[in-house]
């Protein structure tokens, strides 16, 4: 760590002002303060500030995404197995089918979070630089959380392509950091979802080696998701749901199903959630209110009871699919979710509520729940201003009484 | 009124009514009208193509009539003559469409139709035709009729190549690229929806806004 530090004293100056490397001194500054708590205080007025910074709330993020990373590498690799009849539904897990597993799964996965976080730092990098402020940091967590809501079967260009049209469009457009209106991890997923439809639904991008060798799978496997299962049930207007695989609440809740790499263990999931909350970083009331909402929706469909996917218990809808995922990790976005506290309830509700109502009703989106957070961000800055002014008012008028 | 008259053809002046419409005061780039059938009809370069000589023809004619007419309309009904003198011209249009490109006319549907609402038009001629004499006004229709119909030719352009692969209808890009052959490459379904041609809009604006600036 002295080392470390030594080594950043001593090349220092040459980013400073006047040194031989003044025009990269953004690089330098976002590389200097991700290694160590910077030293700058406030120099004016009087403030309370927490030691804990940008960079340092990011990493917690980052921390608590990965339960839900390792145990989708683990996935990746289990249900590219499974698929071609290496290991059936049965076996036990020893430690060395967790390893083989999680080993392939490693090796899918690594290329794109590499792609996604070359592409996304450069570009954050290059704007940094033209615009002569620091770099921020914002991107370490979309970084990460982009590769978690992709088919292990993306081709890696449009993962790029994907990166880089979140952040310049996205977010870059707006001002960077803390400006955007719209998630950028959900945005790259929203892009190829429109721009790229066939990488992205369907039943042979979720398990990796599926869309290449459809031939070689096992009789009767398949490659779709619950939410496909949904989706076909409703077109086909059959009277009960044909889960594939014959796959049950607790394989959704364990997670071991096709899907996006991070979004299928709920458990894993929740681990986050707990380390977040637990943290202080993310909003527990936009969490819990989003699972009511999805909740409380599943509920009025099951009392309207039209179809199948109706009259499905409504607790399944927050456990297949992004639900969970979305509610832990992209609703709670501090920049682009509600801030106000009565807000936050009604942004949360509302996207379990949007979310639900979108898979029931509309079988060509199937995943509601990046559509509805996406949509709520857009509402967010609304439901902030309402909630303002409803106090506003609220404390006019108890001023007047108290005049009166 | 003397200097008018003697005022050459292509003086300064002149020249910077034809000339501005295209870069510097784009009626799509800088005053941000036309929108809606630049977003509607780029999918393709083709019906770009045709839309944006429509609207010049439009755009010009409209602009020389109702310069010509300007002394003698009441200003209480002005509108109304103008709408009149652009719907004829539509009219015009949409026939010499409907009858030599039968295909593009139908792809263009209502568009054409609408090219009567388009603001360019009717401001062009509150703007200038009415206080300006024919030769500017119809500098002033050429210069605003192209500068729309550049920008819904780059627009065209983008959307065509990355959206379907090929540009006014012709395959560039090769078969064996995509993922279905054994390639690589994917077309890009989101240029084809409306949204991403308001993006492409935005992102036009945002590179000629940040040359002004330089």
């Amino acid at each position: 760590m002295k080392a470390l530090r030594n080594l950043v004293d001593r090349v220092k100056p040459n980013f400073e002002k006047g040194g031989k490397f003044e025009k990269l001194h953004a690089t330098f500054d976002a590389f200097e303060t991700f290694l160590f708590v910077p030293d700058t205080v406030t120099h004016t007025g009087s403030h309370i500030r927490d030691s804990i910074d940008l960079k340092r709330t990011m990493s917690m993020v980052i921390v608590a995404l990965l339960p839900a990373l390792l145990f989708g590498m683990f996935n990746v690799g289990l249900q590219h197995y499974r698929v071609f009849g290496e290991i059936s539904v049965g076996d036990p897990y020893t430690f060395d089918l967790i390893w083989k597993c999680f080993w392939f799964g490693l090796l899918k996965v690594l290329p794109i979070i590499i792609v996604s976080y070359v592409v996304g730092l450069g570009i954050e990098f290059i704007f940094a630089q033209i615009r002569g402020h620091e770099v921020n940091e914002g991107f370490l967590v979309t970084g990460f959380l982009i590769p978690l809501v992709m088919p292990v079967e993306v081709p890696l260009w449009m993962v790029a392509v994907a990166t880089a049209f979140s952040v310049i469009i996205g977010k870059e457009v707006f001002g960077g950091t803390g400006m955007n209106i719209f998630n950028p991890a959900l945005l790259a997923r929203a892009f190829i979802f429109f721009a790229y439809t066939p990488y992205i639904s369907g039943d042979k991008v979720w398990v990796a080696g599926l869309n290449k060798a459809p031939e070689n799978i096992v009789d009767s496997y398949s490659g779709a998701t619950p939410l496909a299962d949904v989706t076909t049930t409703i077109s086909e207007g059959a009277e009960i749901v044909n889960w594939s695989n014959g796959s049950s609440p607790i394989d959704w809740i364990i997670g071991t199903i096709p899907g996006s790499i991070g979004e299928t263990s709920t458990i894993a999931i929740l681990l986050g959630a707990l380390f977040l909350l637990f943290t202080g970083v993310a909003s527990w009331r936009i969490m819990l209110s989003v699972f009511a909402g999805g909740y409380i929706m599943g509920l009025i469909f099951n009392l309207i009871g039209l179809n199948a996917i109706m009259d499905m218990p409504a607790y399944y809808h927050l456990i297949i699919g992004g639900f969970a995922f979305g509610a832990v990790f992209m609703a709670t976005d501090p920049v682009t979710g509600s801030q106000t506290n009565t807000g936050k309830w009604i942004y949360g509700f509302s996207i379990g509520v949007l979310a639900v109502l979108l898979r029931v009703l509309n079988p060509g989106y199937p995943e509601g729940m990046m559509l509805s957070i996406l949509f709520m961000n857009a509402m967010t800055p609304l439901i902030d201003h309402y909630v303002v002014q409803a106090n506003v008012n609220k404390r006019k008028k108890r001023l007047k009484t108290a005049v009166n | 009124m003397n200097n008018t008259e003697k005022e050459p053809l292509f003086s300064a002046k002149n020249r910077n009514i034809f000339l501005s419409p295209l870069g510097s005061n784009n009626p799509i780039t800088i005053q941000i009208l036309g929108i809606c059938s630049a977003l509607a009809v780029t999918a393709k370069l083709k019906p770009a193509f045709v839309m944006a000589l429509s609207v010049i023809a439009v755009t010009t004619m409209a602009n020389l009539i109702v310069s010509l007419l300007r002394n003698t309309i009441p200003a209480r009904i002005r509108i109304i003559v103008q709408l009149v003198v652009v719907a004829a011209l539509v009219i015009l249009v949409d026939q010499i469409l409907k009858a030599y490109v039968y295909d593009v006319s139908k792809q263009l549907s209502v568009y054409v139709g609408l090219i009567i609402t388009n603001c360019i038009i009717m401001g062009r001629l509150e703007a200038f035709a009415l206080a300006n004499n024919p030769w500017p006004s119809f500098l002033d229709g050429i210069g605003n009729g192209l500068g729309y119909g550049l920008i819904l030719i780059i627009l065209g352009f983008v959307r065509e190549l990355f959206g379907a692969g090929s540009i006014w209808g012709v395959k560039i890009i090769p078969d064996s690229w995509y993922i279905s052959n054994g390639g690589f490459y994917s077309d890009n379904g989101l240029m084809l929806l409306p949204p991403m041609a308001l993006i492409c809009v935005g992102i036009i604006i945002w590179i000629t806004n940040s040359k002004k600036k330089a």
